[in-house]
């Protein structure tokens, strides 16, 4: 009968432990070199910067909470200032319409003031005018009167005599 | 850490892609060791019949054609007679070193400087066989005292071949030649590097975008390695020992599952082989205690926090355990890859059985469709076993480094 082949697994050659080592090492320092140390370095370079996004994502999405809050309070305060605003207005228009009708009154109150203190005025002028006029007429009067009674030299003394009479009495 | 598989997001294109190729390595694997297995079963028939001369010829040998399929040997057989030649290169203290392609040994009908082939192993010839190129017969084998040897008829004389060269054996030779599995390990490499490097091109050319199919699939497994084994296994020093973490575990993947492909060039049983399971283990165990530090070599001569008496016993078991941790890497998974391979053998070896070797078509029928569901099947499992073998392999030897680098708690 054929006997077995021989059965060299289970026998190590010393040949092809050498070549194991050999390519194994040769492999390992190469790839390490060319291939592993690169990938691995971009690898953990992805890994990286998929972390970071992740946090700046996470500090972008805390951000815009915080915008959104302080948004939320602009507007509200915008809307309180607002009507604030509004109420002001109105108050003021209200305001300048009392102070309006206030000083329209008052201008009414001294355009009549003076109205009335002008009449006064021209009344008294008016007056004056009157009894100057009276004065002068009376003065006329009396002139044409004195003219008349003094035409003779006895009215004349007459008249001396009196006027001397009373300077003494004073 | 963050997990970045959500990135990971294999297109279904390649998905189907990559189904379909397994599916069809899968299928045709039966197909291809029924013809191959089919072939060289002539030859060896044809060779007993000339060489003995009786009815015995139509024999299957069930275990010689799965040890021929699982051995390392000096040329590549893909079927009968026809095999890839691969060059010889051989030391001896008399001859120093002498190269060939194993062509020249003419399938073992020729002998070169007293080197003959024998079932596709070179061995050698005693010092009174004539050198240089010499036509010879069939080589015999006989048993004798229970040990297996090898005989040679030659002019009237009868000449005992050394064994092959293995580390257990004390031949007068060497070999260094560019076998199956060297030249299977040089392709595996020669794959690798074409991988790695388009890989690494990949990641200069697209900046941080994330890849897409293939160079996807392979970044799903450098970051398996990165963060299943590397990171909990070594701390932060993970980065120093990457590179001999992820070219362990992808050669020794690439290796088992080209074991799995059953065309040349692939085919051969790599990593099942102990030499070279050894040159992978020694390396881890070089790595470890070479980068052992006071801490690794303390806990191994006078482990902290036991009594004496204990340290005492402890000392030589922990010592002990310096080699055994990588001598079981070793055994581990030459054991697995070997136990694979002779069980899809000797599944596709039942339709020869079955069929009485071509005599019965009923017989191979039954057998082929008794042996070809089972070898689909296994080649699921090993397909499984190729990927959990190399996994194992690279977190034993992350996590024996890490013990060794690790510095001291206090």
């Amino acid at each position: 009968m054929v006997l077995l082949a021989e059965f060299n697994v289970i026998k190590p050659d010393f040949g092809l432990f050498f070549w194991t080592v050999i390519i194994f090492v040769s492999l390992w320092f190469f790839l390490g070199k060319k291939a592993i140390g690169p990938i691995a370095k971009a690898l953990k370079e992805r890994e990286d910067s998929i972390n970071d996004a992740l946090a700046q994502a996470d500090i972008a999405r805390e951000e815009m909470k915080n915008l959104r809050s302080e948004n939320e309070q602009l507007l509200s305060k915008a809307r309180e200032e607002r009507s604030a605003l509004l109420k002001e207005a109105k108050d003021q228009a209200s305001q300048i319409v009392a102070e309006a009708k206030n000083k329209a009154k008052e201008e009414a109150g001294r355009i009549l003031a003076n109205a009335n203190l002008e009449i006064e005025n021209q009344k008294k002028q008016a007056i004056t005018e009157v009894k100057n006029q009276a004065g002068l007429l009376a003065v006329q009067v009396a002139e044409t009167v004195l003219k008349k009674q003094l035409s003779n030299d006895q009215a004349q003394i007459d008249l001396a005599q009196t006027l001397a009479n009373d300077i003494k009495l004073n | 850490m963050t997990k970045l598989y959500a990135f990971h997001n294999i297109p279904f294109s390649v998905a189907s892609k990559l189904f379909f190729f397994i599916a069809f390595i899968f299928f045709l694997l039966p197909v291809a060791n029924f013809a191959q297995d089919m072939a060289h079963n002539h030859q060896t028939e044809a060779v007993s019949e000339e060489s003995e001369g009786h009815e015995k010829g139509k024999e299957f040998n069930m275990e010689n054609m799965i040890f021929n399929h699982i051995n390392n040997s000096n040329e590549f057989h893909l079927f009968g007679h026809v095999s890839i030649p691969l060059p010889c290169i051989l030391y001896s203290k008399e001859d120093g070193l002498t190269m060939f392609m194993s062509s020249k040994m003419d399938h073992g009908h020729k002998a070169f400087n007293r080197y003959v082939m024998d079932e596709g192993i070179i061995k050698r010839l005693p010092a009174d066989f004539p050198g240089g190129e010499v036509n010879i017969g069939h080589i015999e084998h006989e048993k004798v005292n229970g040990e297996e040897i090898a005989v040679l008829h030659h002019e009237g004389k009868e000449y005992q071949l050394e064994k092959a060269s293995s580390m257990l054996a004390f031949t007068s030779f060497f070999d260094f030649s560019i076998t199956k599995n060297v030249f299977s390990m040089l392709l595996a490499a020669a794959l690798l590097l074409f991988i790695f490097l388009s890989v690494s091109k990949g990641y200069k050319n697209r900046g941080r975008k994330a890849p897409s199919g293939f160079h996807n699939l392979m970044e799903i497994m450098i970051n398996f390695i990165i963060d299943e084994v590397a990171k909990p296994m070594l701390g932060d020093r993970y980065m120093k020992y990457l590179p001999f973490l992820i070219t362990n575990f992808f050669f020794i993947l690439t290796c088992n599952l080209m074991g799995l492909i059953p065309f040349f060039p692939f085919s051969a049983n790599i990593t099942g082989n102990l030499a070279i399971t050894m040159g992978l283990a020694i390396v881890t165990f070089l790595i470890t205690n070479l980068q052992g530090n006071g801490n690794y070599w303390k806990h191994i001569f006078w482990m902290p926090g036991v009594p004496v008496p204990m340290k005492i016993f402890l000392a030589p078991i922990e010592f002990l355990g310096i080699f055994i941790k990588p001598f079981s890497l070793m055994i581990r998974l030459f054991a697995n890859i070997t136990a694979g391979h002779i069980i899809i053998m000797s599944l596709v070896g039942l339709i020869f059985v079955f069929g009485n070797v071509g005599e019965s078509i009923g017989g191979a029928t039954a057998g082929a469709a008794l042996a070809v569901p089972f070898t689909l099947f296994m080649n699921l499992i090993e397909f499984v076993v190729a990927l959990i073998q190399a996994f194992i392999f690279t977190i034993l030897s992350a996590s024996y480094i890490g013990a060794a680098t690790e510095e001291a708690h206090h």
